[in-house]
């Protein structure tokens, strides 16, 4: 097993770094800077660093003001807040204007565990993919979390990034490259595509090597910008596997599974499995307990591979 | 429909304002121009066929104060850096907004009555993406105070010395995030930023005591930690000297309650809810254009 590491670190410490070179970069948080990490700033930079106590929605609106005034506001929350409670704020003060703010939401997803229902952020990529002009990212570890914040503090304009509560399996290492907009191949294969993003890059390439011993070898995709979404790479990968598995800790409703789908369908309809989140809450468990709950395991992808070949 | 130019503003004034970086007018001649911006927004919407006269007419004398001796600003560079603010949060008075930035010289104002047509710059309510000299995309209320906090934030931050206005309406004080903003703006010591409340009492059901009750309204901004004035917001002399007043507050954000009539200056459009969000019609505008002569 390859070592955990925390996202919300990295993200964290990537902050401090690109504070000490650019005096523009601007902090906000709602009250949750010792969970997002973005305290390392606030010792860091204090005059730079806004708390706006637990009102998301005017730390969203401060920081389009921030932006709209030439500075570089990353914002800070839980994603189940922001999205979640600041649609509308993210919507006509954010994206409507195309303003230059960095939405890093953190405890994406049911893999944040025993706080149960309330906490975990199951539509944030339905509802942030829904706002024209924002572009989507889900690092799926910590080199690419600190490769990502680096790379949207000097690309323009708004930005929603989600991370994980749980320390993750590194995927990558430290010579890695992000490249926006663009999916990256962890693994070749012909026999069907693996797409995934965030936590479940690390088990759809458990899944792959699983899959191999039967004969059965995956391509798997890393998608982290999911929107704008590579839609050359999906295309590519329809012509020459066939068939595609996608993989996200998000309801099935209008995230990866969603946006591959729509390209499938308009390009090269192929089958599709869908390995998600159907239509309910979580509840209170550990990580691993719901994710095999609600079939976001290893094992969940490596069935549905088995089953859509045979629809090939 | 083009404006009847019957009242004309003197050359000397126009020209003044067009080149400086900021207009001095005096109150004589501010009180033409907001008889003027009244009969655009009367024209626009009626022609228009739909929009907000209501709110819009009722804030005219505290837009005309700001942008006609108040505001440091300059028409022929809206993005100049060091330019006062003055976002519309209450964004459905847009008419009222677009009127002004015409008449400052943003933009001709034979592009008035294009207002709320397709690919018209002069959208239904406020964009900032389209119009030149407009700040901020509003009409989703209550997200206004909390951008402006923003903006005067960065200035601070950056040792500028501009400083931030924002137009609320009494009504969109019913949303949460104003006092969350309130609450920050007051946090953060921000003697950059004034904040004024249209305060004609009503919103779209009714008078704002019956629909949500505000009171006690002065008490709630300062026990949120705001310096508080009320002035009569269709007086420009209290306007202005509320304004200048302002300037002299330190480490604290100042609020402007300014007590104005919904529909002032059209008689069948005063305290009248129904003019909230309905144009008049064709010869409703010829009644109102004649008793705004
Ligand atoms: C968030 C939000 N809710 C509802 C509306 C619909 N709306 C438009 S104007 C208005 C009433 C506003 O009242 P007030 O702020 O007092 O404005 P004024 O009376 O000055 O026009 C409402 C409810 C809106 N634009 N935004």
């Amino acid at each position: 097993m390859a070592q955990e590491v925390s996202l919300r670190e990295a993200y964290g410490k990537t902050l401090v770094e690109l504070g000490r070179g650019n005096p523009d970069i601007v902090v906000l948080d709602a009250d949750l800077s010792r969970s997002t990490m973005t305290r390392f700033f606030a010792s860091e930079f204090p005059e730079r660093f806004f708390d706006c106590g637990i009102a998301e929605q005017n730390m969203v609106g401060i920081a389009a003001g921030l932006a709209a005034s030439g500075k570089i506001p990353f914002a800070s929350t839980f994603a189940v807040f922001a999205p979640g409670r600041c649609f509308d704020q993210m919507r006509m003060s954010i994206a409507q204007p195309g303003l230059n703010v960095k939405l890093v939401a953190t405890h994406g997803g049911i893999s944040v565990g025993q706080d149960g229902t309330s906490h975990q952020s199951i539509e944030d990529l339905a509802l942030a993919c829904s706002l024209p002009g924002i572009t989507v990212i889900v690092p799926a570890d910590a080199v690419e979390t600190a490769q990502v914040i680096r790379a949207v503090a000097t690309s323009y304009g708004p930005f929603y990034i989600r991370l994980c509560r749980p320390k993750s399996p590194l995927v990558y290492n430290e010579g890695y490259r992000f490249n926006l907009g663009k999916a990256v191949t962890m693994r070749q294969g012909t026999s069907a595509t693996i797409i995934a993003i965030g936590i479940m890059v690390a088990a759809a390439l458990e899944a792959a090597n699983n899959l191999k011993r039967e004969g059965i070898n995956c391509r798997v995709l890393n998608m982290p910008t999911l929107k704008p979404i590579d839609e050359a790479a999906i295309i590519k990968a329809a012509n020459e596997t066939g068939a595609i598995v996608t993989a996200e800790d998000h309801l099935e409703h209008g995230g990866l599974g969603s946006a591959v789908a729509r390209v499938v369908a308009r390009h090269k309809p192929i089958p599709m499995e869908f390995i998600a989140i159907n239509d309910t809450y979580a509840k209170s468990g550990t990580p691993a307990e719901l994710l095999k709950r609600h079939g976001l395991t290893a094992k969940d992808i490596e069935q549905a591979v088995r089953s859509v070949i045979k629809r090939k | 429909m083009p404006l009847p130019e019957s009242i004309n503003l003197p050359i000397t004034s126009v020209d003044k304002l067009k080149a400086e970086v900021f207009s001095s007018l005096s109150v004589t001649e501010m009180k033409m121009i907001a008889k003027r911006l009244r009969r655009h927004i009367i024209s626009t919407i009626g022609k228009a066929g739909s929009g907000h006269p209501g709110g819009s007419l009722s804030a005219v004398e505290i837009v005309t104060a700001l942008y006609f001796r108040i505001l440091r600003h300059k028409p022929q560079d809206p993005q100049w850096s060091d330019r006062d603010r003055f976002i519309l949060s209450k964004g459905h008075a847009a008419p009222l907004l677009y009127a002004t930035l015409a008449e400052c010289g943003y933009f001709p104002v034979d592009e008035l009555p294009t207002l709320r047509q397709l690919d018209s710059r002069l959208q239904g309510h406020t964009d900032r993406t389209v119009t030149p000299g407009v700040e901020m995309s509003a009409g989703a209320l209550g997200q206004g105070l909390s951008f402006a906090i923003g903006i005067a934030l960065a200035g601070r931050l950056n040792s500028q010395n501009y400083r931030v206005y924002v137009l609320l309406g009494d009504g969109e004080c019913d949303e949460g995030q104003v006092w969350e903003g309130a609450m920050s703006a007051a946090h953060f010591k921000l003697d950059n930023l004034v904040a004024i409340v249209d305060n004609n009492r009503q919103q779209i059901d009714g008078w704002n005591r019956d629909v949500m009750n505000l009171d006690p309204f002065n008490k709630k901004w300062q026990a949120f930690g705001w310096h508080v004035t009320e002035v009569d917001g269709h007086d420009l002399t209290q306007l202005t000297q509320a304004f200048n007043r302002a300037k002299l507050i330190k480490k604290q954000p100042t609020v402007i309650i300014a007590h104005t009539i919904k529909g002032k200056g059209v008689s069948f459009m005063e305290n009248n809810p129904d003019f909230h969000g309905k144009a008049p019609t064709a010869t409703e505008v010829e009644i109102a254009l004649k008793e705004l002569k």
